[in-house]
């Protein structure tokens, strides 16, 4: 299974998440945004790019709650929680967030 | 039984046996693995690093000419999952040549001490870490 | 005739590094190779081991690197070799037995 991005193949698993996170390009997430039917803000973009910087130092995916404990200390109080997170991205941010970013399914995400 | 369980009914003492070392067998990765998605469970997490799973903590690990991911940076993220009590077993160290100088620099960051930073590991001797299991509910060996 | 041997697990859970250098003959080689490679830490027993067997000992260098030991913690008498270092030393030897 893959996308076909800018005449590049890009190789994905049964649940839509990317083979290969090197492949992974701000034309990719808008391919893997629309398949979730979400139009990409800078506040999905603010999301997305932490999930990017926190898999790049810790090399996994964090879980919901860790996202947002994380998301509070360095954006605040109102970006910091489960309500702001699911306005985003209603379907659950660790499914589509990590998915848009290129990342693996998160460990313990049921 | 813990006081905990009699409080709640719920909260357990978990602990995480680590002995083996990382790449060789996949036992280290799955072993992190299960402790991350336990963690959502809001148990009281240990875990213990004795006999080869000590390797497991070494910094500079660089895997890149051997293939494998360099799962290590992982254990940093510990702290955000409320996994802060990593007991390391100062006998298993000597035995392999090694001193807590060799081990990542792990941390937490205390929410109710003002973000305040605080080491994850604790060295123990063999007979520490004896009592530490004695005290436990649950254990899990990797 | 002399022999190439290689060691996989740790020496300190496995005795396969001890058996391999009592039954390695002086012309021969051993090679330290995945978790094997922590029988190159100086100061351990198995390092003791190998300063008292005939045969010269190798570790790969990217399983050290791999697992976070630093050259300055490797024993006397081990040399690093990389991944070409093992093909010569397994073509400079008649044979090659894996202790597995």
């Amino acid at each position: 299974m893959a996308y076909e991005v800018n005449g590049i193949t890009v190789e994905h698993d049964e649940e839509g998440y990317l083979s290969d996170l090197t492949q992974w390009n701000e034309d990719v997430a808008a391919i893997l945004a629309n398949d979730e039917g979400i139009d990409m803000t800078d506040e999905h973009w603010e999301v997305v790019n932490f999930l990017r910087e926190y898999y790049d130092e810790y090399q996994i995916a964090p879980a919901i709650r860790v996202l947002v404990k994380a998301l509070k200390k360095t954006m605040g109080k109102e970006k910091g929680s489960n309500k702001y997170l699911y306005t985003l991205f209603p379907y659950g941010p660790a499914k589509q967030a990590c998915k848009i970013a290129g990342l693996p399914k998160p460990t313990g995400c049921i | 039984m813990s006081e905990g369980m009699e409080e709640g009914g719920s909260i357990k003492k978990f602990m995480y046996m680590n002995r083996k070392a990382p790449y060789g067998t996949i036992y280290a990765l799955e072993a992190l693995e299960v402790v991350l998605i336990g963690a959502a469970f809001d148990q009281d997490v240990s875990l213990a690093f004795l006999d080869d799973g000590v390797f497991q903590l070494t910094k500079d690990q660089d895997t890149k000419g051997i293939g494998m991911k360099n799962f290590s940076p992982a254990f940093k993220a510990l702290g955000d999952y409320d996994v802060t009590k990593l007991y390391v077993e100062k006998e298993s160290l000597e035995e392999r040549g090694l001193t807590a100088d060799d081990l990542m620099d792990l941390v937490y960051e205390d929410e109710d001490d003002d973000w305040a930073e605080k080491p994850s590991i604790r060295l123990v001797s063999r007979d520490e870490l004896k009592a530490v299991l004695a005290d436990q509910d649950v254990i899990m060996s990797f | 005739m002399s022999i190439l041997h290689t060691v996989n697990k740790s020496p300190f859970q496995k005795n396969d590094l001890a058996s391999c250098l009592s039954h390695a003959s002086d012309a021969d080689a051993v090679l330290m190779i995945e978790d094997g490679v922590y029988g190159a830490i100086k100061g351990t027993k198995a390092a003791a081991q190998i300063s008292a067997a005939g045969a010269t000992v190798f570790v790969l260098g990217v399983d050290l690197a791999a697992r976070g030991i630093s050259e300055d913690k490797i024993a006397d008498g081990v040399s690093v070799v990389g991944y070409d270092g093992f093909v010569k030393l397994a073509a400079e030897h008649n044979a090659v037995n894996s202790w597995l």
